[in-house]
């Protein structure tokens, strides 16, 4: 079998695409989705924004805006932000380390259609009955009580979303733990590698209690369990804990590889290493850390009593330490630099000032007794905003103009991606600063209207048209990269010029084998140690040019998930007696789940070689086959 | 790799189950499924613990009152066992008598069907009693808990038999080795999970 | 995946020895076992014996955890070269553990 075929039609790059395991087209799937979730997301905060404009406003019913909050949230946490991180994860993490893939490329894939799979159904509740309406927190109490399947939608689409989730960070922790080149020590790892690591390391234990409420909550709700129910002896602060021992974490699940994204880029656009590289390390680690033991400032009006709310007040605190020393870091690492200005690195400026301020209204919120009076107001929206959009959005922003050439093999437009980057920052802060004031001056979160008399009404006004903004700025982006991909400008290995981790020591987009031989490492920023020693191959290899040895691609990733998928109706309708065949859904969908499990294990998959030759032969050709097959 | 190469109990490597990067890679990635399982059952416990004995009004099913020792007695002690049997297996394993380690292997499946029989007949009796799934907080808390321990020991069941009939036929290589070291270590898990379950349900459920 | 191992014959003397080596570790792994076997049924007796709560609760949750270090360290080989980084993560996995319980068990009917 060749493995180095060349052009096909457009039926066989769609097959390809469905059963790949390749972890560069795994990102491009991830990317595509994720972004498509993010667009979704974002028409329902520009409704949200519409409803709220003026007072007493009638675009939205009281109920739909409920499920348009609800999904706000979710979508954007879930399937936006959450994707697009894993998205440039898969795509520059085993290229920073010197992999040829990641550890399981079918696990890899089979995470990916988990994702997918979970979204589409979570999103298919517009279409059949009713959106979840309890917020993304679904509390116990209000869930419980909301009528339809909404809630239903939500548990099991993120139990299935999850799934993939936690066996892509699984996948992550082991290429890391096993795959690194030879001479790549943790301590020479580049700080995305870094950030991922500890992210997936999160995912890993902060996944398994999310999974474990949702799975009492759909019990609860369609097999008549009492985990929540008050009458029965349920108790729903459980809920409240659950989700929050996963739901902080996540935070940092989120906010960690933008950090690593942003330290890449200080570092390249300044030309200089990182400042306090090790100081940096530690201070992730430390943040992994700590965001286990502080859940419970999202409980503080919950009653826990003033001991627990002490502890948690305190551990809250202690974050900001580690944080703060990033901050620094970055800022030193700018200090001195010869500093080029380009679309990424105007990003990562703009994040610093951004970021600090949602941190240091985080810290007064800290506060229990303060949190009293900010709790479920404007301020705890415009605070987490302020983290989110002003830290983790601006880094997927940031990182898609950085690494899409190294993904797609092209440059976004500068000019273009300036105008995105003003409409959004202004867009971003006329939105979300505005809202601190709002909930000072008293405006609940997640109510549909307010009165004319209120006097919210201006400043309500000024964050719609800041939302409008950032519309404009994710629209002339659209533009960029449809532009972009049509112009189809090729670029070289390193289209920065200052690249100084390994995946700049190849060419954009890789070949499908990443590396024809193992390269050896000699340092922290290994290219830009072998750019200086005028090394014009970009790296020293650690094993002559020999066979390379690759994964098949399989089918049977997006077959498992359908089994889910189609398993996840037969559940959702299991109490409906109008719907007697429920059962039989339930059954049939994991019974396909179960089955392609089986068959995936008795046949035995050991994988392609390339040849010395083939290889050989691709490196004339440029060495960026993309190995269609 | 090469599934037709033979190993004689010379050649065989110390550690077939990490000798190969695809065994090692299996070997880690399994280890941290674990850590996370410990956490997906950490929250079962939690939950459990905070909803024992709690029911309707008047409800008359408490833990002390339910629990009998005796069966819960003899299921620890298969369980037990079922765990040294495999610890045999893989003996044979890194000794490569693949008959041994088969016979091994189908001892500890007689002893996990026998545990599993029994967890059906106690589920069973409760129902009978009454304290069925949506019978109250305490009831729902404590079938999902154990119940999810049975469902992983059905599970690991599954994929012992599986193992063995697939690879019935061609012995041992470098390709399956990890796969039974992997199912035996999930069994293992699975005993540590029920020592929890027999000490923290059960004999802190009788005494109240 | 490409490296295979490299095959090495032992002598015979090799393979004597470790034969020999895997029996001795068999035999611990059997003492291991009468140790488990023996804290059951400690924590058994002394539940049917009906001692006071207070005392049996911390005795029979410390057998348990002793029982599971045995299994960890001794069934699942956690103590073994090549283990460090895995157990490093089963103890983040432990320590979540516990602080969830804990949480649960303290401050939810608060």
């Amino acid at each position: 079998m060749s493995s180095l075929a060349q052009k096909k039609g457009f039926g066989a790059v769609i097959w390809d695409y469905l059963t790949t395991v390749d972890h560069k087209k795994i990102a491009i799937l991830y990317l595509i989705s994720g972004g498509f979730f993010f667009l979704v997301g974002g028409l329902e905060a520009m409704m949200i924004r519409i409803q709220l404009m003026k007072a007493g406003n009638d675009f939205l019913s009281a109920g739909l805006y409920n499920e348009i909050i609800t999904m706000h949230g979710t979508t954007m946490i879930f399937l936006a932000a959450m994707p697009l991180l894993l998205a440039f994860m898969n795509a520059v993490m085993p290229l920073q380390i010197g992999a040829r893939d990641v550890a399981f490329p079918f696990l890899n894939s089979l995470g990916f259609w988990l994702f997918f799979f979970g979204g589409i159904f979570l999103n298919l509740s517009w279409f059949m009955g009713g959106a979840p309406d309890a917020g993304w927190t679904n509390y116990a109490s209000l869930a419980l009580a909301s009528e339809g399947h909404g809630i239903d939608f939500y548990s099991l689409g993120l139990t299935i979303s999850g799934f993939g989730t936690l066996i892509a960070g699984i996948n992550f922790l082991v290429t890391i733990i096993n795959m690194r080149a030879p001479g790549m020590t943790y301590m020479r790892m580049p700080l995305f590698t870094w950030t991922t690591f500890v992210a997936s390391a999160l995912i890993l234990l902060a996944f398994p209690p999310l999974t474990i409420g949702l799975f009492f909550m759909v019990f609860d709700r369609l097999f008549g369990a009492n985990f929540f129910v008050v009458e029965m002896g349920g108790n729903t602060i459980i809920w409240e804990h659950l989700f929050w021992i996963f739901g902080h974490p996540e935070v940092y699940i989120l906010v960690l590889p933008a950090f690593g994204i942003f330290s890449e880029i200080f570092a390249i656009f300044s030309r200089k290493r990182l400042f306090g590289y090790t100081a940096l390390v530690f201070a992730t680690i430390l943040i992994g850390f700590y965001g286990f033991m502080v859940w419970a400032h999202h409980m503080f009006t919950v009653g826990l009593g003033p001991t627990a709310n002490a502890v948690f007040a305190l551990a809250t605190m202690i974050i900001a330490v580690p944080t703060g020393i990033k901050i620094f870091s970055w800022l030193l690492t700018i200090w001195g630099g010869s500093i080029s200005f380009t679309v990424p690195m105007v990003y990562a400026v703009a994040f610093i000032p951004s970021f600090v301020a949602g941190g240091v209204t985080g810290v007064m919120q800290a506060m229990a007794p303060l949190d009293y009076q900010l709790h479920d107001s404007y301020f705890i929206v415009a605070h987490f905003h302020y983290v989110i959009v002003g830290g983790v959005v601006l880094a997927i922003l940031a990182g898609t103009h950085l690494y899409w050439p190294k993904m797609f093999g092209t440059m976004l437009s500068e000019k273009l991606g300036m105008i995105t980057f003003w409409f959004f920052f202004i867009g971003f802060h006329l939105t979300f600063f505005i809202q601190h004031f709002l909930g000072l001056l008293g405006m609940p979160r997640r109510v549909y209207t307010f009165g004319a008399d209120q006097g919210w009404d201006l400043f309500n006004m000024i964050s719609s048209v800041g939302a409008l903004f950032m519309a404009i700025g994710v629209l002339v982006m659209l533009v960029n990269v449809v532009l972009t991909t049509v112009k189809n400008v090729r670029v070289g290995n390193d289209p920065w010029g200052d690249g100084r981790t390994l995946e700049w020591a190849i060419p954009s987009p890789p070949p499908f084998y990443n590396f024809a031989q193992t390269p050896l490492v000699r340092g922290l920023d290994t290219y830009w140690i072998e750019k200086m020693e005028g090394n014009k191959e970009g790296m020293v290899y650690a094993e002559p040019l020999g066979d390379v040895h690759m994964p098949n691609g399989s089918i049977i990733p997006l077959i498992m998930s359908f089994g889910m998928f189609v398993a996840a109706f037969g559940a959702l309708y299991f109490l409906d007696d109008s719907k007697p065949w429920a059962l039989a859904v339930l059954i049939i969908g994991l019974g396909i789940t179960f089955g392609s499990m089986l068959v995936r294990s008795l046949k035995d998959d050991l994988g392609f070689h390339i040849t010395k030759e083939e290889l050989i032969e691709d490196a004339k050709r440029g060495g960026n086959t993309d190995g269609l097959k | 790799m090469d599934l037709n190469k033979r190993y004689t109990a010379q050649s065989w490597p110390d550690h077939p189950e990490t000798a190969t990067l695809e065994g090692k890679n299996k070997f880690v990635g399994f280890w941290l499924l674990l850590a996370a399982e410990t956490v997906t059952f950490a929250s079962l416990f939690a939950t459990y613990l905070a909803l024992k004995d709690r029911g309707p009004e008047g409800s008359e099913f408490t833990a002390a009152g339910l629990f009998e020792l005796p069966l819960v007695f003899a299921m620890t002690m298969i369980l037990l066992t079922s765990s040294l049997t495999s610890v045999y297996a893989m003996h044979h394993m890194k000794n490569h008598n693949f008959k041994a380690m088969q016979a091994w292997l189908g001892i500890t499946v007689l002893l996990g069907l026998t545990f599993l029989g029994l967890e059906i007949y106690e589920f069973n009796h409760y129902v009978h009693l009454g304290f069925g799934y949506t019978t109250s907080a305490f009831s729902s808390a404590f079938f999902t808990l154990v119940g999810t321990h049975g469902a992983h020991v059905l599970f690991g069941l599954s994929w012992f038999i599986a193992l063995m009939i697939r690879n019935s036929k061609r012995g041992l290589n470098m390709y399956n080795a990890p796969k039974f070291y992997l199912a035996a270590l999930y069994w293992h898990f699975i005993d540590v999970v029920w020592v929890f379950i027999f000490t923290v349900v059960y004999l802190m459920g009788v005494i109240g | 995946m490409a490296h295979d191992t490299t095959e090495k014959i032992r002598s015979h003397a090799e393979h004597e020895f470790l034969k020999k080596k895997r029996s001795a570790e068999m035999r611990h792994q059997l003492t291991s076992f009468a140790i488990m076997i023996f804290l059951t049924l400690i924590a058994f007796t002394m539940v049917a014996a009906g001692f006071s709560t207070y005392l049996i609760v911390p005795i029979i949750l410390l057998l348990a955890a002793v029982q599971v270090v045995l299994q960890l360290y001794h069934f699942m080989h956690l103590s073994n070269k090549g283990h460090g980084t895995v157990a490093f993560f089963m103890f983040s996995g432990m320590f979540v553990a516990f602080i969830t319980i804990l949480a649960l068990v303290t401050i939810v009917w608060w």
